[in-house]
């Protein structure tokens, strides 16, 4: 007869023990597997990825029904266990009595909630498991205002992810700063400026005093009597082992159940695992250990010896865009001295905290790539002194090797971890690939590195890279081209937090690995620089294609067309009578109507440029920008003024559009286009930006093309007003102008962010849409005026030859 | 050789080109981000297109036309593409750009 075993939790310590426990011994007992959740085990720590929308719940299932069928594991999930008869060996639920030969309890800890008035109302969550993340998804769907009280770990991560989500979020955090637990202040304020930078607005020294609300939760109000609105409050504020059913069956119980090194409790037969024991005084809420605990466990459970020890940890957050590190204990005390680096401009600082020549903690922000190296020397508690000089500059600099990721990672020893979630270190992987697995899900399902949290995944590939030589090629994300291994995404990042303002300054600073770029990098370069730092950085015409460097667009011939502007499509006798006289004088061969409702004047001389443009000014006719990666055209319909049908001035207000929006550069061309009623004479939900006017108002649509590709706009917003219409459609342009990858059109930068938080950033958040239109008009005080006037009056001379030699070789 | 001033290297923008025209049509005059000058035909190998309209980078310029990306040291298309434009001698001596006048008239021949 097979021993029975019931486990008490379906949760990350107790999936890990039993995988653990089967490897050993597939068949040495009975398994019953109870769950509070109505569910089996998954990976909890990727809550945060799934609640910002990077993964579904499927793709974090760590066991399926098959594996449980596979090992006979009975599976009783949806049922709380609610006491343990020690006596007659047997745990209780709502069903009835279950027996056990042996017990493992991984209740794991219950979310911490503080005991205020109102705690209990609806639209209070606290997050711990899936039903608290897909709660916090459905109440984001309606947007509003989410609360979280906890600037820790887990309060960042659900921020980070409501914010995703398109909610307006308020950190409340008791302590003067986030993270205080993983990080010092310095770090901690370069968190907050990220955090900030991305709309999450952070408050610290917040207490909260009560929590507001008649049937369901309006607010939190604050002890020094601020209030704060909220259609939801999550409550991160931290944990508590879940003890209560060892508690009533007697076991001894400290703060977590009490273990032994074996994963015992006080009675023999009777053991715990997770975030519910206490071991030596010690509590844990990190998976690292747990999985150690897991794997004692197992043995234990199996009759060989094995003793769990604490080691020393390392904490990541899981929120893109904000690298951090922090590992052992960096506190100020007596006989410890401190090794800082900072680059305020890119938002880096390092921490070494040094004790006896030996690193005891360190704390990384903004720049983590070496954090694995000084992980190690913390853990196994290496002497500096002897590189003392260079130390925080990582191993690139140790021993005068050449400063490439690669070479650090070649470099380490067998033991440094790698993978910190399962305390994987390299030599490991390296005999995993030695073995046979030659990419990354072959290494993670050998050894579970990258697994879990998934961060050290581009380490993972490096030391695939390290180990197969030319064999392996890390795949890499498409970089912006051949100067430079960088994506466009990752360029732009950097241009704005290094405050890189200048393209030299780019080439430097990002490694190009050409002297100047090429033709595809500089253009696009070009644009995130004047996008950025409208102010600061020069427009640089040889970076541009010629049509933008010319003003004009280049034929076969290598002649140009010229097209002047016709606000919203309207002319006049004098306009007319201007591009007729130019036509003859600068011999135009052909004079085109376009479909962007101007005229075309193709086939001009290059050299002619300056002269046909100063006579086209003269009667106020300046550049259409037909070439620009900009504003082109807004096309319009007679609207109000002469069709039966029209319900607005559409004509007047593409012609306000087109005034405001000219001049200003986009990551690829922008049309827009204003119809007077939906009958849409003007075409207007095939334009970028299209506006259709109906009785109530302005609907505004965004994302439409008629190229490559045929899109019908996305309804983003009606608006009552002109003045709206025009705020709305400058916020969102300018959105596009900040975050668009170069060449992508709105429906293409539309995809990636969703028109989800378009609409929360450019309509719902006013604050942001001031902001953003102010942005806007800050940069167009510097763009919105003529190229052609200036060119024509300053730079003629650049559009004549250098040298005429006809006359003197015809001597 | 006979060397003529054809104007001062400021009068081409650093990364940029003017022509000089010649009897037998145009000659590019390119500068580099480093302040070296070129003088090549003004007519890509692939369709004529004018190369110094084109955006410079090292010592070379992609052709506006359809982006074939021409040495300027060779006059040779890189990469897949296959075809070569003439080249002519170019200096510069105190801030002014000298060509070859012999190799110029001469061009049809060369
Ligand atoms: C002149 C004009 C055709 C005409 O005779 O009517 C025209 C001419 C050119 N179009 Fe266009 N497009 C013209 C209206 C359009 C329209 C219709 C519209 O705007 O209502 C479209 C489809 C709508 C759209 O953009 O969604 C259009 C879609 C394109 C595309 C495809 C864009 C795409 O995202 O798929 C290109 C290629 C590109 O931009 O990369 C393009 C590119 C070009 C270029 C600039 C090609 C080039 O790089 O040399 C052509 C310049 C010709 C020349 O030698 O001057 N043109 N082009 C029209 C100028 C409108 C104006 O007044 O500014
Ligand atoms: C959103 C989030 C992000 C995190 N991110 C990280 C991270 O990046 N890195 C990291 O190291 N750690 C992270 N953690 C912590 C990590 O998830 C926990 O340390 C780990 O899940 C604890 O494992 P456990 O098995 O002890 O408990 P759990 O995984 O919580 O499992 C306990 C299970 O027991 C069940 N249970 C409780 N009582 C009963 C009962 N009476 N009867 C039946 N079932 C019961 C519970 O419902 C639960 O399913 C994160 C946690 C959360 C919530
Ligand atoms: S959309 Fe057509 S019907 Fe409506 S106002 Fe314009 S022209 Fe008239
Ligand atoms: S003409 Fe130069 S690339 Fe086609």
């Amino acid at each position: 007869m097979k021993e029975k075993l019931v486990v008490i939790g379906a949760g990350m310590a107790s999936g890990r023990m039993l995988e653990e426990l089967f490897k050993l011994s597939p068949d040495a007992y009975d398994v019953t597997l109870f769950g509070a959740e109505p569910r089996g085990n998954y990976n909890r720590i990727m809550l945060s990825p799934v609640l910002s929308g990077e993964k579904t719940y499927d793709e974090i299932v760590t066991h399926d029904a098959e594996w449980y069928a596979t090992h006979n594991v009975t599976c009783r999930f949806g049922e709380a266990v609610t006491g343990i008869d020690r006596a007659r060996k047997v745990v209780v639920t709502a069903a009835g009595e279950t027996p056990y030969d042996k017990l493992v309890i991984a209740t794991g800890s219950a979310p911490f909630i503080i005991p205020v008035e109102g705690k209990d109302l609806p639209g209070v969550i606290t997050y711990r498991d899936l039903d608290d993340t897909n709660a916090m998804i459905t109440a984001a769907e309606k947007g509003g205002k989410a609360v979280v009280i906890g600037g820790g770990l887990l309060g960042l991560e659900a921020a980070a992810g409501l914010k995703e989500r398109g909610m307006h979020v308020t950190v409340l955090h008791l302590m003067g700063h986030v993270m205080e637990r993983q990080l010092d202040e310095s770090a901690g304020f370069l968190l907050r400026r990220d955090l900030e930078k991305r709309g999450i607005k952070v408050m610290c020294r917040a207490s909260t005093a009560a929590i507001l609300g008649k049937d369901r939760v309006e607010g939190v109000l604050l002890e020094d009597n601020i209030g704060v609105e909220a259609d939801l409050v999550v409550m991160a504020v931290g944990i508590r082992p879940e003890t209560r059913l060892a508690n009533n069956a007697g076991l001894e119980v400290a703060r977590g159940i009490e273990v032994n090194a074996q994963m015992q409790t006080s009675d023999p037969d009777i053991f715990a695992v997770g975030e519910c024991v206490e071991f030596d005084g010690h509590l844990f809420g990190l998976v690292a250990p747990l999985y150690d605990q897991a794997k004692v466990l197992a043995q234990t459970l199996v009759g060989s010896p094995a003793a769990f020890v604490v080691k020393e940890l390392s904490t990541k957050l899981k929120v893109t865009g904000c690298d951090l590190f922090s590992a052992g204990d960096f506190a100020d005390a007596d006989g410890r001295e401190d090794i800082v680096f900072r680059d305020p401009a890119r938002g880096v600082y390092k921490r070494l905290v040094l004790q006896d020549d030996q690193i005891v903690g360190a704390v990384m922000y903004g720049d983590t790539a070496d954090s694995n190296w000084f992980f190690g020397l913390i853990r196994d508690g290496e002497d500096i002194s002897e590189m003392r000089d260079t130390l925080i500059f990582g191993p690139s600099f140790q021993g005068g090797s050449p400063q490439d990721p690669m070479a650090a990672v070649a470099a380490l020893p067998p033991d440094a971890e790698i993978c910190g979630c399962n305390g994987i270190c390299k030599g490991e992987i390296v005999e995993a690939i030695e073995n046979g697995a030659t990419d990354l899900s072959a290494v993670r399902a050998v050894t579970k590195a990258s697994g879990s949290c998934g961060t050290c995944t581009g380490l993972v590939e490096q030391v695939l890279a390290v180990t197969l030589g030319d064999d392996f090629v890390i795949p890499a994300a498409q970089p912006m081209c051949g100067c430079t291994d960088m994506t466009h995404e990752d360029v732009r990042r950097l241009i704005k937090s290094q405050e890189l303002k200048s393209m030299p300054a780019v080439w430097q600073e990002l490694g190009w690995k050409t002297s100047c770029g090429c033709h595809v990098c500089r253009p696009a370069l070009n644009f995130y620089l004047l996008a950025d730092w409208p102010l600061d950085y020069q427009d640089d015409p040889q970076s541009r294609f010629v049509n933008e460097r010319k003003h004009a667009n280049i034929q076969k011939d290598g002649t140009f067309s010229v097209v002047p502007r016709m606000w919203g499509g309207i002319t006049n006798p004098d306009e007319l009578r201007a591009i007729a006289d130019a036509a003859e004088k600068y011999n135009v061969p052909t004079v085109k109507v376009t479909g962007g409702q101007r005229i075309d004047l193709l086939g001009v001389k290059g050299e002619d440029l300056p002269y046909i443009w100063a006579d086209l000014n003269k009667a106020g006719l300046v550049s259409g920008h037909a070439y620009s990666k900009g504003l082109r055209t807004v096309k319009t319909c007679v609207g109000t003024d002469h069709c039966r049908f029209g319900t607005q001035d559409s004509t007047g207000l593409g012609i306000k559009l087109e005034k405001v929006l000219w001049g200003s550069w986009t990551p690829h061309k922008l049309k827009l286009a204003v119809s007077g009623c939906p009958r849409n004479c003007a075409e207007a939900t095939c334009k970028d930006i299209g506006v259709v006017c109906v009785d109530s108002g302005y609907q505004i649509g965004i994302g439409g093309a008629a190229g490559m590709d045929v899109k019908e706009t996305e309804l983003l917003c009606q608006v009552d007003t002109e003045e709206e219409a025009i705020e709305v459609v400058m916020a969102v342009t300018q959105a596009y102008r900040e975050g668009g990858k170069y060449l992508d059109r709105i429906y293409k930068w539309m995809a990636k962010v969703g028109l989800d938080w378009i609409r929360a950033t450019v309509v719902d958040d006013l604050d942001s849409r001031r902001a953003l239109v102010e942005r806007f008009e800050l940069s167009q005080s510097i763009y919105r005026k003529d190229p052609w006037a200036e060119h024509a009056r300053d730079k003629a001379e650049i559009y004549a030859p250098l040298a005429n030699l006809t006359l003197e070789a015809a001597e | 050789m006979s060397w003529i001033d054809i104007g001062a290297l400021d009068d081409i923008p650093a990364r940029g080109a003017r022509v000089v025209k010649t009897v037998h049509g145009c000659v590019a005059v390119f500068r580099t981000g480093a302040d070296e000058v070129f003088a090549l035909e003004n007519a890509c190998p692939h369709k004529a297109g004018p190369l110094a309209e084109g955006i410079v980078h090292g010592k070379a310029v992609t052709c506006p036309l359809h982006n074939w990306v021409i040495s300027l040291e060779t006059g040779l298309a890189q990469d897949a593409d296959e075809g070569q434009v003439s080249t002519y001698p170019a200096k510069v001596e105190g801030g002014r750009i000298l060509l070859d006048a012999h190799r110029l008239k001469a061009r049809t021949a060369a």
